[in-house]
């Protein structure tokens, strides 16, 4: 097998030093009843880096890529170009094949990624303090709720029905487990991201308000009001973004009065990949509530002889160290993805991040434009960054499913996002990113007005 | 958060102490080793290394009043200075392609190459996890062919995929069990976790709303089968075990653990971070394990990356297969075709679903780096790694065991690691300075202080994609080490001397942390 180094000779040799027979003689303390004397049966024997490949070419071709198609998908994943030097990067081995940094001297190539890595999120958010990443968007929204009750004490979670459904989704599944209590409201069709009505329902049990920017709808709500609102009542204000190109073009959260901002910061670096590895973003703007964040923190200090060095640190809120008192279970990071982010945001700069939203922004006006004269088609959105929502005349995923048949890949059905939304089947969500080409648009708006005639 | 960065020299600024030791160069660069400045200190707010059209002042502005008015105060670097950055930051990491790796209970093996190449396949790296389902079918079938080699490989009758690393894996099994036991009216309040576990465990069950106990160990450094069956009772909820344990050592009992914690009514959560010693030799379903979540980036060789992303699939018995989270698929037994479950099909046929773990599918991306990776080992090859995973470990405890203690090395063999304690060291000496010493030796250390369970551990997992001229290397190594311990060598006390960095002032880093940098990006 050819990567095991192994040889015969050397296996006898070593066995010989052991003092065993065989191999089989190491596995003495597993019971001789349930001990397999050869291969688990009914599964392939090894095969060849060639076989191999072919097998999982012809897996990866029964799948539409998004190059193969006009592409406008994105409710929380979001196809942006990636410079090949960010994949070049993240692929030497120094990078890919380390550990977690646990002994920062043979480890400051990454130490120091991720304290770049932190500062440029921390930026990005408006905020004080970024952590090295978590598992994904969801996850991070999860832990910002559960942290947002630690800083509170108060059990009360309200979430606006802008934020992602999967987010949702996460949230009231670990609701159930533990003594959170969530208030939701599914969204509705509307140009009106709902400010009034979740402000409406703040109260003096809400320990935090979880709102989307932009929400799932596209739409932009107001986070100053409802960051004024919300700690007037002594709640925080958590902010969850799902596209972080849109922060090139919109105030940042943490500008705008939030406490905790996450996100998902898939779209800057790290590709589709049908959904995972993704990228947990968290950050805070109150430094002093550091002690209560979850997560890995990489921190500037001094070596021995006075060099700046870097190191994880405060892991005292960890559960290596806290076991059952942690501020999280969460062991792992997204650290090739933060690689990822970090050296794409490096060669976006202020300047490219700009000029790459404003680019976005551009072509998706142009999009909403062209596609609101579609005959039974209206663009929902009042505001929106690169994504908006379509009200069609009629179901919107037997249309999409329609449309994939031909090359198109037109959005996301809402009724896919929210199956037992009640008045939501008609609407369409439209991603538009730098990706998409003028003909890509027209080539969708003449697939819709073909589909709804 | 204090305003200024910590102290201490810079890269880019001249070096001007003469504590640089023979040859001082005034870079502080010395030839190949290469001091980076931070991307802020070399960076500007007008470089970028992406071609992008200039904004137009009159695009149409569909943003409404929050358009973005401050600053970010990003620095961007061209292309090649992007290139050179990182290239020499990467130089300032030890990694798998560099060398041993042989931390305990981490299984840091070989990443082959041919997965990511995969893993970048069109069809696989560009798809959307919203796609509808005629799409995608090439994803589905990565799942679907993955999850048929976790179950047989583990004898159990189901798996959830869509954890994200080990730790959310643990999760997901303690809260399928709890939703088991709440679906038969049974709310007991105390998980049992043997004080050899990993950190995780207890973080985890502590997580999911249980009361956290110890069960001992043995003086063989196993679980107390009847300390155990003592403890159990109506309020236990179930066990998390390790197996094979933090010691290394196979839980022998492990049957006899299930079946009296499944007598008593409660459920056996199995951590499966030590997969890789007993893949294709025993199988934990036989075992009477009802959920174990697996490591595909230990195990099924998908790169750690500096620290993620994981991925911990959980295989479950057929009593929690029904608790699953969502999205999962399932495979109709005649026509192969696979669907895909997620909160709006999930109703009837499934009800006892717990929910939903993580937006989307899972670490799709390693999926199919560790489908790879076991096809390219086949059943035959998976169960030839296990076996020199576990020769490797034992040809180190018997290659060591006369100059370092070894506290359970009498009791038999090991299975993937070794297990040694700083007992015999020097007065002043630890199993710390052993550790950097090794730094200098060129290995990345051991892992160090764990299992809680024995005095100043080191705990050595070599894996079996290393040779025995390796092996032999690091045994000599440690050998060298060992007698320099023993013999209070005060050098040791300052090592590393030779890394990029000498030992770091962690203290500071926590009793002032500085987690941004804090000045301006030049204009």
């Amino acid at each position: 097998m050819r990567y095991l180094p192994l040889t015969d000779p050397d296996r006898a040799a070593m066995l010989e030093k052991i003092g065993a027979d065989s191999v089989d003689v190491l596995f003495a303390d597993v019971p001789a009843e349930h001990y397999l004397d050869g291969p688990v049966a009914g599964l392939p024997l090894a095969a060849s880096e060639m076989a191999v490949e072919k097998h999982m070419r012809r897996l990866s071709k029964k799948n539409l890529a998004a190059a193969d198609a006009a592409f406008f998908c994105g409710a929380g994943a979001y196809r942006h170009h990636v410079p090949a030097t960010v994949d070049h990067i993240i692929q030497r081995g120094e990078f890919l094949t380390a550990y977690t940094p646990y002994q920062p001297e043979i480890a400051q190539g990454t130490l120091q990624m991720l304290f770049e890595f932190q500062t440029q999120v921390a930026r990005l958010y408006g905020c004080a303090v970024a952590n090295a990443s978590m598992y994904d968007g969801s996850t991070a929204c999860w832990e910002a709720i559960v942290m947002a009750a630690r800083l509170t004490k108060r059990r009360g979670v309200l979430i606006s029905g802008g934020l992602h459904p999967h987010y949702v989704s996460v949230a009231q599944t670990m609701a159930r487990f533990t003594d959170e209590a969530i208030a939701y409201q599914l969204p509705t069709l509307e140009a009106d991201p709902g400010d009034d009505a979740l402000i409406a329902r703040i109260s003096d049990d809400t320990s935090c308000v979880v709102v989307q920017y932009p929400d799932i709808m596209g739409r932009i709500p107001d986070l100053q009001r409802i960051a004024d609102a919300a700690h007037e009542k002594g709640a925080l204000l958590i902010v969850a973004n799902t596209e972080p190109v849109a922060l090139g073009a919109l105030e940042a959260p943490g500008n705008l009065g939030a406490d905790i901002v996450v996100g998902e910061g898939q779209a800057i670096g790290v590709g589709l990949q049908f959904g995972g590895p993704y990228l947990g973003l968290f950050a805070i703007t109150n430094p002093k509530h550091v002690r209560q964040m979850p997560g890995r923190l990489c921190g500037e200090t001094v070596d021995a002889d006075g060099k700046r060095g870097f190191v994880l640190t405060l892991s005292t809120r960890e559960q290596h160290i806290r076991r059952e008192k942690a501020t999280s279970n969460i062991c792992t990071n997204s650290g090739l993805c933060a690689l990822a982010f970090s050296v794409h945001m490096t060669l976006l700069g202020e300047k490219g991040l700009t000029a790459l939203a404003a680019e976005n922004h551009r072509l998706a006006c142009l999009a909403a434009d062209r596609l609101d004269k579609v005959p039974g088609v209206r663009v929902l959105n009042d505001t929106f960054f690169n994504e908006f929502t379509l009200v069609l005349d009629k179901e919107a995923r037997p249309l999409v499913r329609k449309l994939a048949e031909h090359g198109v890949l037109a959005g996301v059905a809402l009724g896919r996002l929210f199956p037992h939304g009640e008045g939501l089947d008609d609407g369409l969500l439209v991603t538009v990113t730098e990706t998409v080409t003028e003909d890509d648009i027209e080539t969708l708006a003449k697939s819709l007005e073909e589909a709804l005639s | 958060m204090n305003k200024m960065n910590a102290g201490g020299w810079k890269p880019g600024t001249p070096v001007s102490s003469n504590n640089e030791g023979e040859y001082p160069t005034v870079t502080g660069n010395r030839a190949l080793k290469l001091e980076e400045r931070l991307i802020f200190e070399l960076g500007t707010r007008e470089t970028c290394g992406v071609d992008l059209p200039e904004p137009k002042a009159d695009a149409p502005n569909r943003l409404g009043k929050f358009a973005r008015q401050q600053l970010i105060d990003l620095p961007g670097l061209s292309e090649p200075e992007t290139v050179r950055h990182y290239t020499r930051l990467s130089r300032q990491n030890y990694a798998i392609d560099l060398g041993l790796f042989p931390l305990g209970s981490c299984t840091m093996k070989h990443n082959p190459r041919l997965n990511e190449k995969v893993a970048r396949m069109p069809g696989f790296a560009d798809v959307h996890p919203l796609q509808p389902v005629d799409t995608i079918k090439g994803a589905l079938g990565v799942i679907d062919e993955l999850s048929h080699w976790l179950i047989e490989l583990t004898g159990m009758s189901a798996v959830a995929m869509s954890p994200k690393a080990g730790a959310h894996g643990e999760l997901c099994g303690i809260l399928c069990i709890r939703a088991a036991l709440e679906a038969r009216g049974d709310a007991r309040k105390v998980v049992l976790v043997p004080e050899s576990a990993h950190g995780t465990n207890p973080a985890t069950a502590a997580f999911a709303g249980y009361e956290v106990e110890d069960i001992p160990a043995d003086k063989d450094g196993r679980v107390d089968l009847e300390a155990l069956k003592a403890r159990l009772g109506p309020d236990v909820a179930g066990v998390m075990i390790t197996n094979p344990n933090t010691c290394g050592l196979f839980e022998r009992d492990m049957k006899a653990i299930s079946d009296a914690v499944h007598a008593a009514g409660g459920l056996v959560y199995c951590d499966g971070a030590n997969f890789n010693a007993i893949m294709g030799r025993v199988r934990p379903g036989d075992l009477g394990v009802d959920a174990m979540h697996i490591n595909l980036h230990k195990t099924f060789s998908t790169p750690h990356g500096g620290g993620g992303p994981g991925s911990g699939p959980v295989v479950l018995s057929e009593a929690l297969a029904p608790y699953a989270p969502l999205p999962f698929i399932v495979k109709d037994g005649e026509t192969g075709e696979i669907h895909l479950v997620e909160e709006e099909n999930v109703g009837d046929e499934f009800p006892g679903s717990f929910g939903r773990m993580t937006a989307f599918h899972g670490q799709m991306g390693m999926f199919t780096r560790a489908l790879t990776y076991i096809l390219s080992h086949g059943a035959d090859g998976l169960r030839q790694a296990s076996g020199d995973a576990v020769l490797n470990a034992n040809y180190i405890l018997r290659s060591l065991d006369d100059v370092l203690d070894a506290p359970f090395g009498e009791a038999g063999h090991c299975m993937h690691e070794a297990l040694f304690s700083d007992n015999g060291f020097a007065d002043g000496m630890s199993t710390l300075d052993v550790a950097k010493g090794l730094i200098d030796e060129g290995f990345h250390p051991m892992t160090m202080y764990f299992p809680l369970v024995v005095h100043g551990a080191m705990l050595v997992e070599p894996t079996e994609t290393e040779s025995k001229a390796t092996l032999d290397q690091f045994v000599m190594a440690m050998r060298s080490l060992a007698e320099r311990a023993k013999a209070g060598d005060e050098t040791l006390k300052t090592a590393p001397h030779h890394a990029p960095r000498a030992r770091l002032d962690e203290a500071q880093a926590a009793r002032k942390p500085v987690l941004a940098w804090q000045g301006s990006v030049e204009g």
